[in-house]
């Protein structure tokens, strides 16, 4: 087990290495020289070659990546001298829009898109799973067309289009929720809640209609098995032979397919945060993709990266811990 | 010139495997095995789950490489051969394998099935497909009208006589039969081992005939190898073994086959 | 003498495309106490479903006729909830392929002891005692240590002897086995069949067994009942069904078996 869990985690420093330098050829090398865009419109040649040597910019790229990458774990320092500015790790640099931390930047956000990805979590969960559950149980009937065809037409439904929908419908025109605001949950946790839940439906309206298509076939394809005969045949009460035998082997491999969806979404929701003027990652990402803002877009991708990378050594452990027969040799 | 068309020596496969945590597995599947297969010969392989006889059967096929040891067919060494070599071998060597359903591609008429063979090795067949078609059709006893059906209109013992005739496409010297009737009914079956036993008569090829029933072993082999753990623990012509095992493995197999009362079947067997 | 199980012209219905197709026709049979009864067919027979409907476990859409009796109750018609309370503690069942007729999820102890609890009022410690208990009658070794192995820790035997353990833990007076040995080797086939027969004399248990294999039967059954296409063929003893077979059919799957005593034709043996 020790054995195993050190060959994962050298696999994923590995992979995050790669990611890392990657990420670093492609923003710093390919994208427009950000010594020109800090300076501005009213740039002098002496100005330019000025922030240049403060970024570092005028060394080897080979030195640049080293730099970044000891900034990440060490910290680092910018410019000399009476300028010399101390980053501390983790280091990701400064905005060039804003000249803040983009790590401080990043942690401040980091709370909204956890929230909007925890809660949207739950309700596509609880919503998926038990119509999917549901619809398996039914199968045939019109309860379980219905659903599915919703279920269908739902996961096709692009995210934007359904939270103006939404925005339209209970702001504008029923006027039950309040326009969004960003309210901290100590402040009025009513509020707090009725701010987020717009977020929450239109992420979850997605990952509810796929989750529960795939909870009735895993659980009509496990209703199927021997075993559940054998069950059957033993006179266990339909509630235990459904609970205990039909769900657990149903709903194993969705387990797998959660942490994925998760582990994404921590990095950030960019098109319903940006919707929603919710200040999370993903918004973040976008103000900086449409900006340029090189730091902080190579944080984001970072921080995704690393989520996702994560998530998926966390899911292939938990699998390990769910399936007896992947456990117990 | 001696007689033996394939021979084998001291075969031996390992398989390693990789446990849950990193663990590393080495398990030998086949362990030093020898027989020689002699020309319009059935050399019949029984043993039970996990003996290693389809293992044996696929290294003979040479769908895999054995670990260490020798194959020989008509004297040439084909042990790791490869490229044009190997492609001239499986000309001469055909499996027939236990569920037909699975191994006949669903959705190819059996003509397409049948003439498959042929056109891998690029062969056109003698008097054009729709004759050599049905010419393969009737030596098999299916319906050559129903060439252009497909697999799932057969029954389990018609397609299985597609799978029989596939491997007869391109006049094979050996034919090897990897549980080939173990699926099927028994009515069916006892039809199939004639087939099979008719098709010999007629064209003279030998056969490797896999299988864990030593009754059905009893009605097509000639010679027997009996499989365990790896190895074989006893081989020579039915009569002997089946009559006289001498080793104990082979009498344990042999005391466990369940028996109709012959009592029974006599009374029957004089009315009748 | 008051028979244990009675099936009387049994048919079996399935709504198809085509129309409603019976997958079994008139069929009887009884089963005596303490007996075994063997059903015989090829594949297609409705042999499984025969056993199937005795224990109310037919899938949905089939419509039965005819009557079932487990001593002397009728059992067509009953509804779940009723049926729930027969399987498992009048009548239990065991299956052709054991290990994915276990749950992979759970221990083959907990399997048992949801059996015993099912029917029974107690509490864990005392199901896992008798769980315990079941296993060693079967004969595994170990059973306190083996009881919280999850089934693919077993062998196939040993599988098909949890699915015994199971089976009989409620002292059930009807076992039904659909094809118990058949897919196993032939010197486990011999061990679970051995087993079958001494756990039979031990504790009276009636007993269907259901197989395509003519000699297996042959060394098990008092009756024999053979089957095909749905309709009952021959019914008798199996000494009269295999002596004096009184249908062609039986005759011609008795002719068709392979026999180990038999030889090749002199002309195909080579020296």
């Amino acid at each position: 087990m020790a054995r195993y869990l050190a060959g994962r985690i050298a696999g994923l420093v590995v992979i995050l290495f790669l990611i890392c330098l990657f990420t670093y050829l492609i923003f710093f090398k390919l994208s427009p020289d950000p010594a020109l865009m800090i300076c501005g419109k009213t740039c002098t040649p002496d100005r330019v070659a000025q922030i240049r040597s403060v970024l570092g910019l005028d060394q080897p790229l080979t030195e640049q990546f080293w730099n970044f990458l000891s900034g990440l774990f060490a910290g680092r320092d910018y410019g000399s001298g009476a300028n010399l500015v101390h980053c501390s790790a983790p280091c990701f640099g400064y905005s060039f829009q804003t000249s803040q931390s983009v790590w401080e930047m990043i942690l401040d956000r980091l709370p909204v898109s956890v929230t909007v990805a925890v809660g949207a979590a739950v309700l596509w969960l609880i919503v998926g799973i038990a119509a999917g559950l549901l619809s398996a149980v039914k199968e045939g009937t019109w309860w379980d067309r219905t659903a599915m065809g919703l279920a269908l037409g739902g996961s096709s439904i692009p995210n934007y289009v359904l939270a103006l929908a939404l925005q339209y419908v209970l702001v504008v025109r029923l006027q039950v929720l309040p326009f969004p605001a960003a309210v901290p949950f100590s402040d009025d946790p009513v509020a707090w809640f009725q701010s987020y839940l717009m977020p929450w439906i239109v992420l979850a309206t997605g990952y509810a209609c796929l989750y529960a298509r795939l909870t009735r076939a895993n659980v009509i394809d496990t209703l199927a098995e021997n075993f559940m005969r054998t069950a059957r045949s033993k006179g266990l009460r339909p509630a235990l032979l459904l609970r205990r035998h039909a769900l657990r082997p149903a709903l194993t491999p969705i387990t797998t397919i959660f942490g994925m969806d998760f582990a994404a979404l921590l990095g950030g929701a960019l098109i319903t945060e940006t919707v929603f003027g919710l200040n999370g990652v993903g918004k973040m990402a976008a103000d900086s993709i449409a900006k340029n803002d090189q730091p902080v877009i190579m944080a984001v991708t970072l921080l995704a990266a690393f989520f996702v990378v994560v998530g998926n050594v966390v899911v292939d452990l938990v699998y390990t811990g769910l399936d007896p027969r992947v456990r117990v040799r | 010139m001696s007689d033996v068309l394939l021979s084998a020596r001291d075969l031996t496969k390992r398989f390693t495997s990789r446990g849950p945590y990193g663990r590393r597995n080495e398990f030998t599947a086949v362990d030093g095995v020898s027989f020689d297969v002699r020309l319009g010969e059935t050399l019949a392989v029984v043993g039970e789950s996990g003996c290693g006889k389809s293992t044996t059967a696929r290294i003979v096929a040479r769908l895999m490489e054995p670990t260490s040891g020798l194959l020989e067919f008509e004297g040439e060494d084909i042990t790791h051969a490869s490229g044009a070599r190997l492609a001239a071998y499986r000309s001469n060597v055909q499996v027939v394998f236990q569920d037909p359903f699975s191994s006949l591609n669903p959705r190819h008429t059996v003509e397409r099935i049948l003439m498959a063979p042929l056109d891998y090795q690029g062969i056109a067949p003698k008097g054009g497909r729709r004759a050599y078609t049905r010419e393969l059709m009737e030596r098999v006893g299916l319906n050559p009208d129903h060439a252009h059906r497909y697999p799932k209109q057969f029954s389990g013992g018609q397609a299985q006589r597609i799978g029989i005739a596939r491997a007869l496409a391109v006049d094979p010297r050996l034919v090897i039969c990897d549980e080939a009737v173990s699926a099927l009914d028994v009515s069916v079956q006892a039809q199939v081992i004639d087939l099979l036993r008719r098709l010999q008569r007629e064209s003279g090829f030998s056969y490797v005939f896999i299988a864990h029933d030593l009754a059905v072993v009893r009605q097509i082999a000639q010679r027997v190898a009996v499989m365990c753990k790896g190895r074989i623990v006893e081989q020579g012509p039915c009569a002997e073994v089946f009559d006289d095992p001498r080793d104990p493995y082979t009498r344990t197999l042999l005391a466990a086959i369940p028996r109709i009362n012959p009592e029974w079947d006599r009374r029957r067997r004089a009315a009748g | 003498m008051s028979e244990l199980l009675a099936v009387e012209d049994l048919t079996i219905t399935f709504p198809t495309g085509r129309g409603p197709v019976d997958v079994v026709k008139d069929v009887s049979f009884t089963v005596g106490r303490n007996e075994t009864v063997g059903i015989v067919g090829e594949s297609g027979s409705g042999k499984s479903m025969t056993s199937l409907a005795v224990m109310g476990l037919l899938p949905r859409g089939a419509v039965t006729r005819g009557s079932i009796r487990l001593d002397g109750v009728e059992l067509l018609g009953r509804g779940e909830g009723e049926m729930r309370r027969v399987r498992g503690e009048q009548a239990s069942m065991i299956f052709q392929d054991p290990l994915s007729s276990l749950n992979p999820y759970y221990t083959v102890g907990l399997q048992i002891e949801e059996m015993y609890r099912a029917h029974r009022r107690c509490g864990r410690q005392e199901a896992r005692k008798v769980a315990v208990e079941a296993l060693a009658q079967v004969g595994i070794p170990e059973p306190e240590r083996r009881a919280g192995h999850y089934p693919h820790q077993f062998s196939g035997g040993q599988r098909q002897r949890v699915m015994i353990a199971m089976a009989l833990v409620c002292s059930p007076k009807l076992l039904i086995a659909d094809e118990p040995t058949t897919a196993l080797d032939v010197t486990v086939q011999a061990q679970i069949l051995r087993l079958l027969a001494d756990l039979q004399r031990e504790t009276g248990t009636g007993m269907v067994f259901v197989t395509h294999d003519l000699a297996v039967i042959s060394s098990i059954a008092t009756r024999v009942l053979v089957m095909r296409r749905g309709e009952q063929v021959e019914y008798g003893t199996a000494e009269q069904v295999f002596a004096e077979p009184r249908h062609a059919y039986t005759r011609m799957l008795l002719e068709s078996i392979p026999r180990i005593d038999d030889e090749l034709p002199a002309d195909e043996v080579t020296s």
